[in-house]
């Protein structure tokens, strides 16, 4: 562990230092859904919970056929609104969704997914090389959401991607981190990549598991929308990403096979 | 003529704008964008933009939402 890092935490609050997104800093390393919550009041007080500074959105038709309140009035003004490209399953159309999403919310910021199956909700991960090249020249900050693989995340970062989204599991199956040896290659490969585990995440262990493994951060929705008591699941997320990050900076001792005493192994009372 | 508005179509008998299209909608103007057969049109650029025969509208806003 670098002197560097060890300063970093032991002055930092509690989790360590900001999470950097194309020059901005956010203090949590949690980003979260909207979606799924039963009330908006659950939802509000989840996120608060959380801790969270960004939460996605997604981009859908007006319906023509009732006034509708804008879903935006319901969350806290002060969060960042990440809007995505959740259900496209094309470059074409994701592009289209991401430049609508930025002329409503005057942001560049996106979190990209073309999706490649319904059953899966897998990524179609050439549609999303494609999307991602044609919006970083547009001026976008993206966000991709990508399958847990190495040579996807180079490709994606040598497209200008700000940070890179590998899945823990298929989205809202709340497995957990699958193939963790990817998530450690990726890391240990790509060290000045921002990663942001997307998608998988049930309970507070797999978030600490994704911080562990060396993730910058963590997206998720259904974990937390989905459990009986949301705003305590927020709690337990904000906290098992602190955890798993403390963990990581801290370097975790080897593994091995056979016991190891911790107490001397002269002068036992014969 | 008709229009097509997130994929409805629409009769509209004298010349229409984008703009107007949103008040005649009863759309809250904050936070939705416009695309129009295919291309975005800037928000300024709404009230400028007459629709034609067989233009192709979409109008988005944002829902809940994490992940597809």
């Amino acid at each position: 562990m670098s002197r560097a890092i060890t300063e970093k935490v032991s002055g930092a609050a509690s989790a360590g230092e900001s999470l950097i997104i194309a020059g901005r800093a956010f203090s949590s390393r949690l980003i979260i859904g909207t979606g799924k919550y039963r009330s908006f009041d659950e939802m509000r007080a989840a996120h608060a919970a959380s801790g969270a500074e960004m939460v996605t959105v997604a981009v859908r038709r007006v319906p023509l056929d009732r006034s509708s309140e804008s879903f935006l009035d319901h969350l806290d003004p002060a969060l960042q609104i990440l809007p995505n490209t959740a259900g496209c399953y094309t470059a074409e159309e994701a592009i289209r969704t991401a430049r609508l999403a930025r002329e409503a919310l005057e942001t560049d910021l996106v979190k990209l997914e073309v999706i490649g199956d319904q059953t899966t909700l897998f990524p179609d991960n050439e549609q999303t090389l494609e999307a991602a090249r044609v919006l970083v020249k547009e001026g976008f900050v993206v966000l991709p959401y990508f399958n847990d693989d190495l040579i996807m995340a180079k490709k994606l970062l040598d497209a200008g991607c700000a940070a890179i989204m590998p899945l823990a599991a298929p989205i809202g199956s709340g497995m957990g981190v699958q193939n963790p040896a990817n998530l450690r290659i990726m890391r240990e490969q790509l060290p000045d990549a921002t990663i942001i585990v997307d998608a998988g995440v049930g309970t507070a262990s797999d978030a600490a598991i994704a911080m562990e493994l060396g993730a910058d951060g963590v997206l998720m929705n259904t974990a937390i929308a989905e459990a009986a008591d949301p705003a305590k699941m927020g709690t337990a997320m904000k906290l098992a990403i602190q955890a798993g990050r403390l963990a990581y900076l801290a370097g975790r001792m080897p593994k091995r096979l056979y016991a190891s005493a911790s107490s001397p192994l002269q002068g036992v009372v014969k | 003529m008709r229009v097509y508005v997130n994929g409805e179509p629409r009769e509209i008998n004298q010349p229409l704008t984008l703009a107007e299209l949103v008040v005649e909608l009863d759309l809250p103007p904050a936070r939705i964008a416009i695309e129009l057969n295919r291309a975005v049109v800037r928000r300024n650029d709404w009230s400028a933009t007459t629709l034609d025969d067989e233009d192709r509208i979409e109008i988005v806003h944002f829902v809940g939402g994490g992940e597809s």
